[in-house]
């Protein structure tokens, strides 16, 4: 018995490690699994810090590199276009997105067209244009998916940076994503890949929990999920507030 | 210091907030407007999503006409009988209001609603004030002192009623169309309307002019609390945490502008005002005409 024991634990000691051999993993740590959207939040930064995990030498072959990607929840949204109708700019076409990210961040070692090759993204979903999923029958419509990408570029919630990882020693790397104070709550997700030659060699995923909390948290509950009573509340708060100052400044100014 | 506004989903300085209230409430106070239509075009401008800014203010505004007309139920100057049916009249257009508000929402117009109805009303006061004011230094002397007009074939239709305080026996249908015409603009744009309302309780309804005001606030008071009220319930859009901060700046500004008012001749605070509704009112216009830089935009959910 115990002999048969012994050989199925070599056999699987084995097995084991004949993959680790030439393996490299990854393995990462964050410096906040949670984010908290108060009354004074200005955005935050989420420092990922790691490393590559080797049984035996780095193998020689193709470049090593590490690419971070930080996601936001994916929502449904509406694309409208402006045209010049009747002499102004309004709104005609409008168009479905049936998936888009909130937040997208992608860091990375080097430049995308040398860390990643084309097959490697469509199979991991690591660029941004593959997060946004267009309504059936319209995808055609690149255009409203680049107006996507284009806007939250600007406003801050897409980011490309590239260089932003730092590897040292072919073993540890580090970077850091900023995220703005226009964060959707949510579960956010942090992936790291190590590439070889561009192609995906490990990858490891964590999760980040945006969440408002406190005052912020109850009044936004409040409002959408007891609307009347919120509504009423907003006004007693607005008439007593609007009551009290100018009951306090008309004491304050009468002093003077 | 930065606050995040959880309605709004905007971060935004506390500071500037107040200082808009206390602009805004510098010059009602000065001018004995209600600012609404000030307020609301600002707050667009800083970044505040326009759907936002008009349920917000429309709460800001029942409290900052709440001690109003406290003052001026003490001083007996509220037709409360005229009141009610303007109220009517209110609720029946606000709630006009917000199904078209919601159904251009659905369009993904309503900001193009939103500016148009501006820049309309804004163009239309302020280039009456302007003129009228112009005129009146011109001439040197105060604005003509407005007369009553004697009853018309308006105030003989059906479903005749004697207003005792303001001395009218006149038909209800005037006052309950004025009503639904403020109550629509109450809804789309965010405003009192008293800029609205108090001539046409003068020329059009013929009220004497000491109750006008009274009169106009009792009814704002609840045809915006019924505002906020159905934005909040419909929309979701009504930002309490906003509303408080404009109402504080607000109350300081009224506080130092009606001492300021006090000192300044009425043709000169008005054609001040004037330029400043017309300022406001050629730049939601130059953001209609102008080709935007950025064509698209997002918006929540699908269509």
């Amino acid at each position: 018995m115990g002999k048969i024991m012994g050989k199925i634990f070599a056999f699987l000691t084995l097995l084991v490690a004949l993959p680790a051999g030439a393996q490299e993993d990854v393995v990462a740590g964050l410096s906040q699994n949670r984010v908290s959207i108060n009354a004074t939040f200005v955005g935050s930064e989420i420092l990922i810090f790691g490393a590559v995990k080797r049984d035996a030498p780095a193998p020689d072959t193709g470049d090593l590199n590490v690419i971070v990607v930080v996601e936001g929840p994916s929502q449904e949204i509406t694309v409208r276009q402006k045209e010049k109708r009747y002499g102004i700019w309004i709104n005609t076409e409008a168009v479905t997105v049936e998936a888009a990210p909130s937040f997208y961040a992608v860091a990375t070692t080097g430049p995308m067209e040398e860390v990643l090759s084309e097959d490697e993204d469509l199979r991991y979903h690591i660029t941004i244009p593959r997060e946004i999923r267009l309504a059936a029958g319209e995808e055609d419509l690149a255009e409203f998916a680049q107006a996507v990408i284009r806007i939250r570029e600007n406003s801050g919630l897409y980011s490309k940076q590239i260089g932003g990882v730092k590897l040292s020693q072919d073993t540890l790397f580090h970077t850091s994503i900023d995220l703005p104070s226009n964060l959707t709550e949510g579960d956010y997700r942090a992936r790291i890949y190590l590439t070889r030659d561009g192609r995906v060699v490990s990858d490891y995923e964590t999760a980040i929990s945006v969440r408002k909390v406190g005052l912020e948290r109850w009044i936004y509950t409040l409002a959408h999920e007891q609307p009347l009573i919120y509504a009423l509340m907003a006004l007693i708060i607005a008439i007593a507030a609007g009551w009290g100052a100018s009951a306090f400044f008309r004491v304050v100014l009468r002093k003077s | 210091m930065q606050i995040y506004l959880p309605i709004a989903e905007v971060s935004v300085n506390a500071f500037l907030l107040l200082g808009l209230g206390g602009l805004v409430g510098l010059l009602s106070g000065m001018f004995g407007v209600g600012g609404g239509f000030l307020m609301t075009p600002l707050l667009i401008f800083i970044g505040i999503p326009p759907a936002v800014a008009v349920a917000t203010e429309a709460n800001q505004i029942v409290a900052s006409s709440f001690s109003g007309v406290l003052a001026h139920l003490k001083r007996r100057t509220v037709d409360l009988k005229m009141g009610v049916v303007l109220l009517i009249g209110g609720l029946i257009g606000a709630f006009l209001g917000i199904q078209l508000f919601n159904y251009l929402k659905s369009l993904g117009q309503v900001d193009l609603l939103i500016k148009l109805s501006y820049v309309t009303f804004l163009s239309i006061v302020g280039g009456l004030m302007f003129v009228e004011s112009l005129r009146a230094i011109m001439k040197n002397k105060a604005g003509a002192v407005p007369t009553r007009r004697k009853h018309t074939w308006l105030h003989n239709l059906p479903g005749k009623m004697k207003f005792r305080v303001s001395g009218l026996y006149i038909s209800v249908i005037p006052p309950i169309l004025v009503g639904v015409a403020v109550g629509v603009l109450a809804a789309i744009m965010g405003v009192g309307g008293g800029f609205i309302m108090v001539p046409a309780m003068i020329y059009l309804i013929g009220m004497p002019t000491k109750v006008v005001v009274g009169t106009s606030l009792f009814q704002i008071i609840f045809v915006t609390a019924f505002t906020t009220i159905m934005h909040a319930t419909t929309n979701f859009t009504v930002d309490v945490g906003l509303a408080v901060l404009l109402l504080v700046g607000g109350v300081i500004g009224a506080q130092i502008g009606a001492r300021i008012g006090t000192r300044l001749k009425a043709e000169q605070l008005r054609i001040l005002l004037s330029l400043m509704v017309l300022g406001v009112c050629l730049k939601l216009g130059l953001e209609l005409l102008i080709e935007p830089g950025e064509l698209f935009s997002i918006g929540a959910g699908g269509h």
